[in-house]
């Protein structure tokens, strides 16, 4: 059997609206919308059609605050529809909150602090101790503008740049797919931040495994 | 916009040239914050009078619409980065002229994290309200931390970390105070996004504060109940 391949989502809906389950599927994972495209894909590549995809906004990436009370009314709102849920969010910027809700609300969540690091291996990635990277992954240099230019007033005020990147030193693109032109614009993203360009392949790294074993369930 | 673009500052009286400069803090208007200090000096204003009536009036407005979500980081930026031309002008005035000081601050942001915008701001607002600041920068080891309140004999220990793994060295600096003894001779506060107040008590700090301004709140709480415990002792 071929698997079914999803289109997938656009990064505007994902970014400010989310993304709705289909009520299809025995399993659910929670996702930020920033991961939608990679969750979909393994899901198509690996043929776990049971497993059902709901994202919170994007967004919400510069606003960690509201990620625990979506997380907590996502899982309430679905529990009752699904054998099994997860999040697949690591900390985010919310300060261990969310790994307490995760514990209170009894689903599994991703380790590590935010998709910078299960991208890369979380292991690898606290190893390399890397305190002067500024870091993109796909889905934010495809959506830079969105949630680092313009939320940072960069588009009106350039002036800021030293500011906010004074410390920085290069800008890493987590690469997650071989996609040429995806790199160039990474590129041009280093550029207008002034900083050196790196580009690191990391595939799916952790979200992969961690998906493999919940896909299990 | 014609009208603001045609305004004379020095032509404004005192009540209208404050009025103008919360305006200017607010638009972020380095230029003419500089300029409406000079004016209020040459008006013979005291130096702490223009910092605390104009400037840090001006920016608790800011900080009192950033905190209701009418305004956002980058304004709060050009905001600080206004006053911060202000008080470039008086701050050595104000040593000349004796303002009064509430209280020493040594602050910095902890090993591994090179965030200072809010550690930033903290320290300017500290400042305006009659703190003296020393600032330890970034990336600051618990040795960096410790030589400077030996130092500094600060009243208050600041410490800023923007990222989920550098908060935890936070409790390092405190628990480091608490095997040295001492702990209790400094008050302890700490700050940045991904903290809470919970987070705060967990590791053993005096006080989580959620922004520049109840920071300057806290401390003067703080330093103020420090002070009437030493009369009352």
């Amino acid at each position: 059997m071929c698997p079914v391949m999803t289109n997938p989502p656009d990064d505007l809906t994902v970014t400010k609206a989310g993304l709705d389950a289909r009520g299809a599927g025995r399993v659910l994972i929670i996702a930020c919308g920033a991961l939608a495209r990679e969750i979909l894909d393994l899901r198509d590549a690996n043929g776990w059609s049971h497993l059902d995809l709901t994202c919170l906004p994007a967004i919400y990436h510069n606003t960690p605050d509201k990620i625990v009370p979506a997380i907590r009314n996502s899982v309430a709102e679905h529990r009752g529809s699904y054998e099994a849920i997860y999040v697949a969010y690591a900390d985010c910027g919310t300060g261990g909150l969310l790994e307490a809700a995760c514990r209170d609300l009894d689903v599994e969540m991703i380790a590590g602090p935010h998709c910078y690091s299960f991208f890369e291996g979380t292991e690898t990635f606290a190893a390399r101790d890397e305190i002067t990277a500024f870091y993109l992954t796909d889905f934010l240099v495809r959506q830079f503008d969105a949630f680092v230019w313009k939320p940072l007033g960069l588009d009106r005020h350039p002036e800021l740049r030293d500011m906010y990147f004074g410390h920085y030193d290069r800008l890493v693109y987590q690469a997650q797919t071989n996609d040429p032109a995806l790199t160039a614009l990474a590129e041009t993203c280093a550029d207008r931040l002034g900083l050196r360009f790196e580009r690191r392949f990391t595939g799916y790294g952790d979200l992969a495994t961690r998906l493999e074993g919940w896909a299990k369930t | 916009m014609a009208d603001e673009e045609d305004i004379i500052l020095a032509d404004l009286n005192d009540e209208e040239l404050v009025e103008q400069m919360f305006d200017d803090l607010y638009d972020g208007l380095k230029e003419e914050i500089e300029e409406s200090v000079n004016i209020l000096l040459e008006r013979g204003w005291q130096p702490y009078d223009i910092l605390t009536k104009a400037l840090v009036g001006g920016m608790t407005i800011v900080g009192n619409d950033f905190r209701d979500g009418i305004l956002f980081v980058p304004e709060v930026l050009l905001a600080a980065n206004a006053m911060k031309g202000g008080m470039f002008i008086l701050k050595p005035l104000l040593a000349e002229t004796g303002a009064p000081r509430v209280g020493k601050m040594v602050i910095g942001t902890v090993k591994g994290d090179i965030h200072d915008i809010g550690k930033n701001l903290v320290g300017m607002m500290m400042e305006g309200a009659g703190f003296e600041v020393v600032d330890l920068g970034i990336n600051n080891a618990v040795d960096a931390y410790l030589d400077a309140i030996e130092a500094e004999q600060p009243d208050i220990l600041g410490m800023s970390a923007l990222l989920t793994t550098t908060m935890p060295y936070m409790k390092v600096v405190i628990d480091t105070l608490v095997e040295k003894g001492i702990r209790d001779d400094y008050i302890v506060l700490v700050g940045g996004a991904p903290l809470n107040e919970e987070f705060g008590k967990a590791i053993g700090a005096d006080a989580y504060c959620r922004d520049a301004a109840v920071a300057v709140e806290t401390a003067k709480t703080f330093v103020g109940r420090k002070h009437n415990q030493l009369a009352a002792g």
